[in-house]
């Protein structure tokens, strides 16, 4: 397609606005992160007064750089609640779209339900039940929590994409001679990579940021993810923004990493040409 | 792949192994929310109690402010919680009314202590926890620009006069002044009191109501306080010099550098009355658990902190106000520029009640300030529906009732139900057709069985609270009280902010605006995005999911403070092209755009994400052969994109309004409700029965039970329950 010069332009400054109105806040966030004041900065400045990696410095190395172990725990549990609630998904969405069994409506409807209720009164019966299960100071029962929390999301996503993968490229499969598991592994996820990647991220992301059931669950310093250590931060009467700043950007450039590493798949090149049907 | 996944699960064993080991070695645990010095001081005492006494060891465990209260309540009826744990005494009342406290009269010298502070931990004849240290504002003030602090109000009025300057952002006196806790030492210095003679609720007394004129007079009519102060702009303006005098508590002293010439005073005493400006006292004490397993080994580490050693330490150390009369006795505390100054403070300070009612007088009471400031009524109306909502909040709860009609009722439709299900499921030959499906289940059945444990039981379980009602740990079962009393919303006019259809409307308004905004400016960017004549698309996408990927709770408070009247960005931005200043918090609409602002810049980025997955099911040669018929760029989104685009996006779409529906956070971090209230959302009306409103659970329990059946109506309704099936596919 041709574009004209104009529209170019056009599009560019719409881009530019855009990343400039998210970026305003968060320079300020990085501001602060840099300066020694432990203050919410209500300057209009962009640049601290001085720069220092102070906050940085006091979040990594204190209680002999436990901070480390916390990362550790909340990559493995981020990590593992993608894999977990991926995995649950695919199969069930699969299921969903492909299959037509007694309960079929009933199921994606509760699958939606499950999302309407309030968080307020789920945490107290969780609480009780992840005891009974033996799983209340485990990142175990944290990933289990946080699975069944992403995969309502990650089943209706699914789903709606597999609808639009053509059965014919299966039939032809059968034609020659391929099992069912075989056309989910090799034909059916392959084509839908863009999903899943939106899938893991958003996983990932249930998982990443939550701290008040971690907080609540937890009783053991060394298990604690990073969000429950930058919620430290914040008391009763006032907040160390220097460290609750320099932790959020720690916190949000795996983010961005592994947005970049995913971004290949939400945007490859592959798949369009498959899915002509 | 599967590599990963082995060492994750490999992972998560050892470290589920590890916690099961590590519990046998059994030291007292002490759970605390402290931060910075005080917590290094607490760590100074317990690495000395270790010290001393490697036979009983102490372990700390930090825990977050906010889900510190809520822990206890959940932990330790079950076993699980501390032996000690440190904490305001505000709620002792409540806790030891629940049970979750080990009595400690006797157990140490009452006379080591200030008298005030262990009057604020006495309840009746029993002390409930060993004191540690006290809170309470005083007022700090620029040494450089003031050579004197000022000894009563009216010359208070006088240097801050003196200093102000509005339209350079100077002021001669900067404080919360919209906030009940900072509003105290007039309150009480116009001698106002919470409780009266009799016990009942006094806040609309002649003393009160003059605590809010004068409120009103140093903000709108001498102008020397600026408007909507919060803590960070009190810090900002000290800070800079801009305001010669601040009131706030010893948590300032650690935004304060150590360069600014600084000192701290005893409030001015209130000139009208000739009284002493009282602040609120806040004592942070030790409280031993009810279910300690080594009692008196817990005991025996609350006296060790309030002794004299340690509390000289947590003083040094922690910078912390100590309650220990004997540490001021060494010179190091007693002459400390800043922890006598404290301490001199205390001995005009009035401890916050420990009645579990106090806990409903903070909302209505900073209300009733609010309408006063914002100069909409006056201090005598304001306070009057301040009493009348506080009554609201402690009326008492409805009564028991006979759960056995539930019962009986409940097993009857189960029979009917398991009659009516065995029928449809003989006459539709249902078993023959699960058979035939059963690959569909086995698919299905991690995910089933999941959400069946993990949601499902805690669903059933949380929605049956609503049936009862709280009151100090006690459940009781009421029946539909609970729902009737919300639904005839017998307690306010249709209209009034907090009635359940006022907060429907709002709810239902700012989920359909957010939706709105989020997926048009997802869909729009995504579009851009997806063009590869576009140059540097990676960047842009990875740029515009910041929003998503940086914690909520710092960039949603940062956009709070761009909102801000003086000295916020946005109406630096208006001014810029001519908009006077807006006073974002003091109406709904503006109130209520804040709110959707902050939450559109946070919420698009996801809907960009989905919307990116969701165009690569979409062939691009479809649109090119429809730009070769001569089609316009919009023609080609309307009639080609939107409609392949649409049946991905649902699901999103409907979760997003789902989510949207139940986003507290934004509204509790940006409005806060303001004005009055009318921005809270349904949820976060629940959040405040559950846990600022005498934590009426069951209340609570019942709203949320109403959100989801509003949001199950709009399911039906809406035909987003059933599954969008592409009309074109066969029964496969």
């Amino acid at each position: 397609m041709k574009v004209r010069l104009g529209e170019r332009i056009l599009a560019h400054g719409v881009l530019i606005l855009a990343s400039i109105v998210v970026l305003y806040p968060v320079l300020w966030v990085v501001k602060m992160a840099f300066s020694p004041s432990q203050a919410f900065s209500m300057s209009l400045s962009l640049l601290p007064k001085q720069w220092t990696l102070e906050n940085f410095r006091v979040l990594l190395t204190a209680n002999d750089g436990i901070f480390f172990r916390q990362m550790l725990n909340s990559v493995i549990v981020a990590a593992a609640t993608t894999v977990v609630g991926v995995v649950l998904s695919c199969t069930a969405a699969y299921a969903f779209s492909r299959f037509r069994f007694p309960g079929r409506q009933v199921g994606m409807a509760t699958f939606l339900i499950t999302q309407m209720f309030p968080g307020v009164v789920m945490a107290i019966p969780l609480y009780i039940l992840l005891d009974n299960l033996g799983l209340l100071n485990s990142l175990t029962g944290l990933v289990l929590v946080y699975s069944t929390t992403a995969v309502p999301f990650c089943v209706w996503m699914l789903k709606g994409y597999f609808d639009t993968i053509p059965v014919d490229l299966e039939e032809a499969a059968v034609m020659d001679g391929a099992g069912q598991w075989t056309i989910f592994t090799k034909i059916v996820l392959p084509l839908a990579q863009p999903a899943i990647a939106v899938t893991a991220l958003f996983s990932f992301m249930t998982a990443w940021n939550e701290f008040i059931l971690a907080a609540t669950f937890l009783s053991d310093e060394r298990m604690y993810t990073v969000p429950v250590v930058l919620q430290q931060f914040v008391g009763d009467y006032n907040t160390e923004w220097g460290y609750f700043a320099a932790g959020a950007i720690i916190v949000s450039v795996p983010v961005m990493a592994l947005f970049f590493k995913l971004q290949t798949y939400l945007v490859g090149g592959l798949t369009a040409g498959a899915v002509k049907g | 792949m599967s590599r990963l996944c082995w060492v994750v699960w490999g992972w998560l064993v050892w470290l589920v192994v590890g916690a099961a080991t590590a519990q046998a070695a059994e030291p007292v645990v002490v759970w605390h929310a402290y931060q910075s010095a005080e917590r290094e001081a607490l760590q100074a005492v317990a690495a000395r109690w270790n010290e001393e006494n490697p036979q009983t060891p102490v372990r700390l465990l930090p825990i977050p402010y906010e889900a510190f209260a809520n822990r206890l309540t959940s932990a330790i009826p079950r076993g699980h919680g501390p032996d000690v744990f440190i904490a305001a005494h505000e709620r002792a009342g409540d806790w030891s009314r629940s049970g979750l406290l080990r009595d400690v009269t006797g157990e140490f010298d009452v006379d080591d202590h200030h008298p005030v502070t262990v009057e604020a931990l006495t309840i009746g004849e029993e002390v409930l926890g060993v004191p540690l240290a006290y809170k309470s504002v005083a007022l700090f003030y620029n040494s450089e620009m003031l050579s004197e602090p000022p000894a009563t109000t009216d010359e208070m009025i006088e240097l801050a006069r003196a200093h102000t300057r509005p339209d350079d952002g100077a002021f001669g006196l900067v404080y919360e002044a919209a906030n009940f806790y900072m509003h105290g030492p007039w309150f009480f210095g116009f001698g106002g009191e919470i409780f009266g003679e009799d016990g009942s609720v006094a806040l609309n007394s002649p003393a009160g109501r003059e605590s809010l004129a004068f409120a009103h007079r140093l903000v709108e009519e001498e102008r020397i306080v600026p408007r909507e102060a919060t803590g960070s702009l009190v810090g900002h303006l000290f800070r800079e010099g801009l305001a010669p005098m601040a009131i706030s508590g010893p948590w300032f002293l650690g935004e304060l550098d150590e360069d600014l010439p600084f000192d701290i005073a005893p409030l001015p005493a209130v000139s009208e009355t000739g009284l002493a400006s009282t602040p609120f006292l806040t004592v942070e004490a030790a409280f031993v658990s009810s279910q300690a397993t080594q009692p008196e080994t817990a005991v025996a580490f609350a006296r060790f902190l309030a002794s004299h050693e340690m509390a000289v330490e947590r003083a040094l150390t922690g910078m912390q106000p100590v309650s220990t009369l004997s540490a001021y006795e060494d010179p190091a505390v007693g002459e400390h520029r800043i922890l006598s100054r404290f301490r001199e403070q205390l001995d005009q300070a009035m401890p916050m009640s420990n009645d579990p009612r106090m806990r409903s007088i903070w909302e209505p009471a900073t209300q009733a300030l609010g309408q006063v400031l914002r100069g909409v009524v006056t201090p005598e109306v304001a306070l009057a529906q301040a009493e009348r909502r506080v009554a609201l909040y402690t009326r008492p709860p409805p009564e028991p009732k006979d759960p056995t009609p539930l019962m009986i009722g409940l097993t009857v439709l189960l029979l009917l139900g398991l009659g009516y299900g065995g029928y449809r499921f003989r006459r539709d030959r249902v078993w023959a057709r699960m058979k035939a499906s059963a690959p569909a289940y086995v698919y299905m059945a991690p995910a089933i069985l999941g959400m069946a444990v993990l949601i499902v039981v805690p669903f059933v379980v949380g929605s049956a609270v609503s049936l009862f009602t709280h009151q100090e740990g006690e459940f009781t079962y009421v029946g539909l009280a609970n729902f009737i009393d919300i639904i005839l919303s017998q307690e306010y006019g249709l209209t009034d902010p907090h009635s359940f259809y006022f907060t429907l409307g709002v709810t239902v308004l700012w989920t359909g605006l957010n939706v709105f905004l989020h997926v048009a400016i997802g869909l729009g960017m995504a579009l851009l995005l997806r063009d590869p004549w576009m140059r540097m698309r990676g960047v842009y996408r990875v740029l515009l999911i910041i929003p998503w990927a940086i914690p909520n709770y710092i960039t949603a408070l940062i956009w709070r403070g761009m909102f801000h009247q003086q000295f916020g960005a946005v109406n630096a931005l208006l001014a810029f092209v001519g908009v006077e200043p807006i006073s974002w918090f003091s109406q709904f609409a503006t109130a209520f755009t804040a709110n959707l602002v902050t939450n559109t810049w946070l919420g698009f980025p996801f809907m960009m994400v989905v919307t990116l997955g969701a165009l690569q099911a979409i062939p691009r040669d479809l649109e090119e052969a429809a730009a070769v018929d001569g089609a316009s760029r919009w023609q080609r989104f309307r009639h080609v994109t939107w409609p392949l685009l649409k049946p991905a996006l649902v699901p999103a779409v409907v979760l997003g309004t789902v989510w949207t529906f139940n986003m507290f956070n934004i509204i509790y971090l940006v409005s806060a409700g303001a004005p009055d209230g009318s921005t809270e959302i349904l949820i976060s009306e629940a959040y405040k029965w559950a846990f600022t409103r005498q934590e009426q659970y069951g209340y609570a329990a019942a709203y949320a039970v109403l959100i989801f059946f509003v949001l199950l109506a709009y399911g039906l309704f809406s035909g987003q329950l059933k599954t969008h099936d592409p009309a074109s596919k066969g029964e496969s």
